[in-house]
C-alpha cells in the first residue's frame, strides 16, 4: 500500500477511481450484490421448482381440520372439530412440558450427583461416579428404549393393576390417579397460597436485615414452608375442603375416570433427567473445583460450618464457571425431548413433523416451522441464562 | 478478489441452472440412460415387500417394480429397492429420487391432486381391520369402546380410526408410533388392547409375533384402502407405462396367459393373446417401449394371479384369500381394459 498521505493529493483534480476508501466502497458493494444475488436466485430457483414439483405450496394447510387424535394434551384437542394448526400447539405444549419438567428435575438430580462426587463419604462419590460414567455414556435413545421397554411395558396389564395406597394404580398403560376437582371455594385456597408466599418473602427480607444488624439467625427454610404450607391447608379446613377427587374405576379395557400419566411420558422424562443429570453432575463438579481451596480454608477459620460453607461460599463462586455449560446442557435437553418420536410421545416432532407432515404432504414448511421453533426455544433459554449469568458473574470493584 | 468473483458466478450459474434439466426429459428416458429402475419400497411387510434371506426383494409390490423393469429392460433385477418410511415416500417420489412409488400406498384424493402424483392403478384392494387378543372375548370392533388402540402414525389408518369411533360414538385412546416395527411391539406388549393397520398388513403382522394364534383380525373392515403404484404428475408416457405393466398382468390372467406357458401361447391363433404378446399390432411402441413388453413382463414376473399367490396367496405364509382380488369374471373386482 502506498504510504503518501492522503492530503498531499490534490482533493479536487484525483480521480474517484483512484481513491482506496471510494474502491474500498465499491468492491465491498459488488461483493454484497454478488452474494445477494446468489442467496436470491438459489432461493428463488428452489422455490420455483419445489412448487413445480408441488413439494412445497405454502401454509394453506394450517386451518385444515386434522381428522386424526391425540392422546396426551394439554389443550383440547380432538379429530372432529381441531385443525393442523391445533394439532401443532399440542405437540409444542407436549415438548415444553417434558423439557421443563426435565430442566428443573435433571438441575435437582445433577446438583445432587454433582456434589456427591466430591463427597468425603467413600460410598457415595463412587455411587456418584458410577452413575455418571454410565448414563453418559450410553446413546439417549437406548436409555429412552430401555425406560420404555425393559422397565415400563413389563408392569401388569390393565385388568390386573397394581394398587398403591390412595387410589393410585400402576400398569403397563401408566399410573392412573384420582383427579381432583375443584369446587368454587377452592378459590380461596389458592389466594391463601399466594399469600403465604408474599408472607414467606416478607419474613425473608426482614430476617436479612435483622441478621445484618444484630447477627441473630432464623431458621428461614423452615418458617417459610410452614406458612406456604400450613396457611392454605388452615384455610382448606375452613372453606369446607372444597375438593373432592374423580377415582379411577375398572373398565372393560382401561380404567376410566381419574388422572392418567402416560408410560411414554414417563419414559421419556425419566430417560431425559438422568441422562442431562449425568452431564449436569460434571459441570457442577467442574464448577466447584474451579473455586480454589483457599475460599473454603478461609471460610472454614471464620467458623462456617460445612453446610454454610457449600452454600454461601463455595457455590455462589462456582456458579459462574457452571452456568454456560448448563445453558448447553438446558438446550440438549430440550432438543433432545424430540427422540420422544421413537417411543410414541406425542411431542412437536411426533405429532407435527410425523403426523401433521404426513397427512398434508407439506414437507418443506412442516420441517421449517419446526426448525424455528426449536431455534426460539434456544434462543429464549439462552437468552434467560445469559441474563441470570450476568447477575451472577464476579463484579469487579 | 478477481478470482471469487470467478468463483461465486460459476456457484451462482449451477445453483440457476440445476432443477430445471430434471423437469425437462422424461423419466422413461432417465430410467433407460441410467440402465435401473428406482423404485420407492417399503421398510418391510411380508408379502408386499421385504428382502429374504439372500436379500433379494419379494412380495407383490415388488413384483409391480419388476413387472415394469422386466418390460423396459427385458432383465426383472434392474431394480434397485429404496426403502421409504410412511413419512417421506411422498417427498423422494416428488424429487425424482425414485420413479415409482409402490409400497401399500392408498389412493386418495388429495395424493392424487395436491401433492402433485398420480396413481396408475390398483394392484390390491384393501380395508381396515383390527386385530385383537383371543383372550378378550371380543367379536366386534363396536365392543371396543375405552380400548387402548395401536397405530402407525402418518397414514390413513389413523384417520379411519378416529373417522370410525367418532362415528360409532366410541371412546378411545390412541397411542400412535413412527414406526410398523414400534408399533407392533407396543400391540405385543400390552400397551394397547388392539392393533389396527390394513387387513393384509395385519395378516402380515400377526406371522411375526410371538405366539400368532393368540390373535384375531376382527370381521369389521372400516375403510376402504385401495392399494398401488404412484408417479410423478406430469410425465403421461411413464404413467401409461406403468398403468398398462399391471393391466398386461391382470389381462394375462385373464387370457389363461402363465410364466409356463407364455413360449407356447406365442404360437396362440387368439387375437386377444396376440395383441397382449406383441404377435400382432404395435402396442409396445405406442407406449415407448417394444412390441413384446407383455411378452418380458409374463416371461419374467408372471401374471397378476401368478404374483399373488406367490406372494400372499396360497403359496405364500400369508394365505390370504383373492376375494376382491379375484378378476372380475370371477366376481372380484380386478378389471382391466382390453388391448386393443
Amino acid at each position: 500500500m502506498s504510504t503518501i498521505p492522503t492530503e498531499t493529493v490534490q482533493p479536487g483534480k484525483a480521480s474517484l477511481f483512484y481513491d482506496p476508501r471510494i474502491r474500498g466502497y465499491v468492491y465491498q458493494f459488488a461483493l454484497i450484490a454478488v452474494v445477494g444475488f446468489l442467496i436470491w436466485s438459489a432461493a428463488s430457483n428452489a422455490i420455483e421448482n419445489l412448487r413445480a414439483q408441488k413439494i412445497a405450496s405454502g401454509l394453506g394447510f394450517w386451518h385444515n381440520a386434522a381428522g386424526f387424535d391425540v392422546n396426551q394434551k394439554l389443550i383440547p384437542f380432538s379429530a372432529s372439530g381441531s385443525t393442523y394448526g391445533q394439532a401443532f400447539y399440542v405437540g409444542l405444549l407436549n415438548t415444553l412440558l417434558v423439557a421443563s419438567i426435565g430442566i428443573v428435575l435433571s438441575t435437582f438430580l445433577g446438583f445432587f450427583v454433582g456434589v456427591s462426587r466430591l463427597s468425603s463419604n467413600w460410598v457415595l462419590s463412587k455411587l456418584a461416579m458410577i452413575y455418571v460414567e454410565v448414563i453418559r455414556n450410553l446413546p439417549l435413545l437406548l436409555q429412552l428404549f430401555f425406560w420404555y421397554n425393559a422397565v415400563l411395558k413389563p408392569l401388569p396389564g390393565a385388568r390386573n393393576s397394581i394398587a398403591l395406597p390412595g387410589s393410585i394404580f400402576l400398569n403397563n398403560r401408566g399410573i392412573i390417579m384420582p383427579n381432583p376437582q375443584f369446587a368454587p371455594a377452592f378459590e380461596f385456597v389458592v389466594i391463601a397460597f399466594f399469600v403465604a408466599i408474599v408472607a414467606a418473602i416478607v419474613f425473608y427480607t426482614w430476617s436479612k436485615k435483622q441478621q445484618e444488624r444484630t447477627g441473630t439467625q432464623y431458621p428461614n427454610g423452615s418458617i417459610s414452608l410452614a406458612l406456604i404450607i400450613g396457611l392454605p391447608l388452615v384455610v382448606y379446613f375452613i372453606a369446607g375442603q372444597p375438593l373432592t377427587f374423580d377415582l379411577p374405576q375398572q373398565g372393560t379395557f382401561n380404567l376410566t375416570g381419574g388422572l392418567q400419566i402416560y408410560p411414554e411420558f414417563v419414559a421419556l422424562l425419566i430417560g431425559l433427567t438422568t441422562y442431562t443429570a449425568g452431564f449436569i453432575a460434571e459441570v457442577v463438579r467442574a464448577g466447584i473445583l474451579a473455586v480454589s481451596k483457599g475460599q473454603t480454608e478461609a471460610a472454614n477459620a471464620l467458623g462456617l460450618r460445612a453446610g454454610p460453607t457449600l452454600k454461601l461460599v463455595v457455590i455462589p463462586q462456582a456458579m459462574r464457571v457452571i452456568i454456560p455449560p448448563l445453558t448447553s446442557n438446558y438446550l440438549n435437553l430440550t432438543k433432545n425431548s424430540s427422540l420422544a418420536v421413537a417411543i410414541g410421545y406425542p411431542d412437536l416432532v411426533q405429532v407435527f413433523t410425523g403426523t401433521v407432515l404426513n397427512q398434508t404432504g407439506q414437507a418443506l414448511e412442516v420441517v421449517a416451522i419446526t426448525m424455528a421453533v426449536y431455534l426460539t426455544i434456544s434462543l429464549v433459554t439462552s437468552l434467560f441464562m445469559n441474563i441470570y449469568n450476568k447477575r451472577m458473574a464476579l463484579v469487579e470493584r | 478478489m478477481k478470482k471469487f468473483f470467478a468463483a461465486a458466478l460459476v456457484v451462482a450459474a449451477t445453483a440457476v441452472g440445476v432443477g430445471g434439466a430434471q423437469a425437462q426429459t422424461g423419466t422413461l428416458a432417465q430410467v433407460k440412460s441410467r440402465g435401473i429402475l428406482h423404485c420407492g419400497s417399503g421398510t418391510g411387510l411380508a408379502g408386499f415387500g421385504l428382502p429374504d434371506a439372500q436379500g433379494n426383494w419379494t412380495g407383490i409390490d415388488v413384483d409391480m417394480c419388476r413387472a415394469v423393469a422386466a418390460a423396459i429392460f427385458d432383465d426383472p433385477a434392474k431394480v434397485k429397492f429404496i426403502p421409504l418410511s410412511a413419512k417421506d415416500r411422498f417427498t423422494s417420489l416428488q424429487s425424482g429420487e425414485v420413479d415409482l412409488l409402490s409400497r401399500t400406498t392408498t389412493w386418495t384424493m388429495s395424493r392424487d391432486t395436491s401433492l402433485g402424483l398420480n396413481f396408475a392403478g390398483i394392484n390390491y384392494y384393501d380395508g381396515q381391520g383390527f386385530m385383537v387378543r383371543k383372550k378378550l372375548g371380543i367379536d366386534s370392533v363396536l365392543k371396543l369402546a375405552g380400548a387402548s388402540i395401536c397405530t402407525q402414525q402418518g397414514t390413513t389408518t389413523e384417520l379411519n380410526l378416529a373417522d370410525y369411533f367418532r362415528a360409532n360414538k366410541l371412546k378411545y385412546e390412541v397411542v400412535a408410533f413412527a414406526s410398523n416395527t414400534e408399533t407392533v411391539k407396543a400391540y405385543e406388549s400390552g400397551r394397547c388392547d388392539a392393533f389396527t393397520t390394513d387387513a393384509s398388513g395385519l395378516y402380515a403382522e400377526r406371522l411375526t409375533l410371538s405366539a400368532p394364534a393368540d390373535h384375531i383380525v376382527l370381521p369389521e373392515i372400516i375403510s376402504k384402502e385401495p392399494l398401488g403404484p404412484v408417479v410423478r404428475h406430469g410425465d403421461d408416457v411413464w404413467l401409461d407405462i406403468v398403468k398398462w405393466t399391471h393391466f398386461a398382468m391382470l389381462n394375462a390372467e385373464e387370457l389363461g396367459v402363465t410364466k409356463a406357458n407364455v413360449d407356447e401361447m406365442m404360437k396362440s391363433p387368439n387375437p386377444e393373446i396376440k395383441r397382449l404378446l406383441g404377435t400382432e399390432g404395435k402396442y409396445g411402441e405406442a407406449i415407448g417401449l417394444t412390441n413384446d413388453w407383455a411378452y418380458r413382463i409374463i416371461k419374467h414376473v408372471g401374471n397378476y394371479g401368478e404374483a399373488f399367490e406367490r406372494n400372499i396367496g396360497q403359496g405364500s405364509l400369508l394365505k390370504i384369500a383373492r376375494g376382491q382380488n379375484a378378476l372380475w369374471t370371477k366376481g372380484g373386482l380386478q378389471y382391466a381394459p382390453p388391448i386393443r
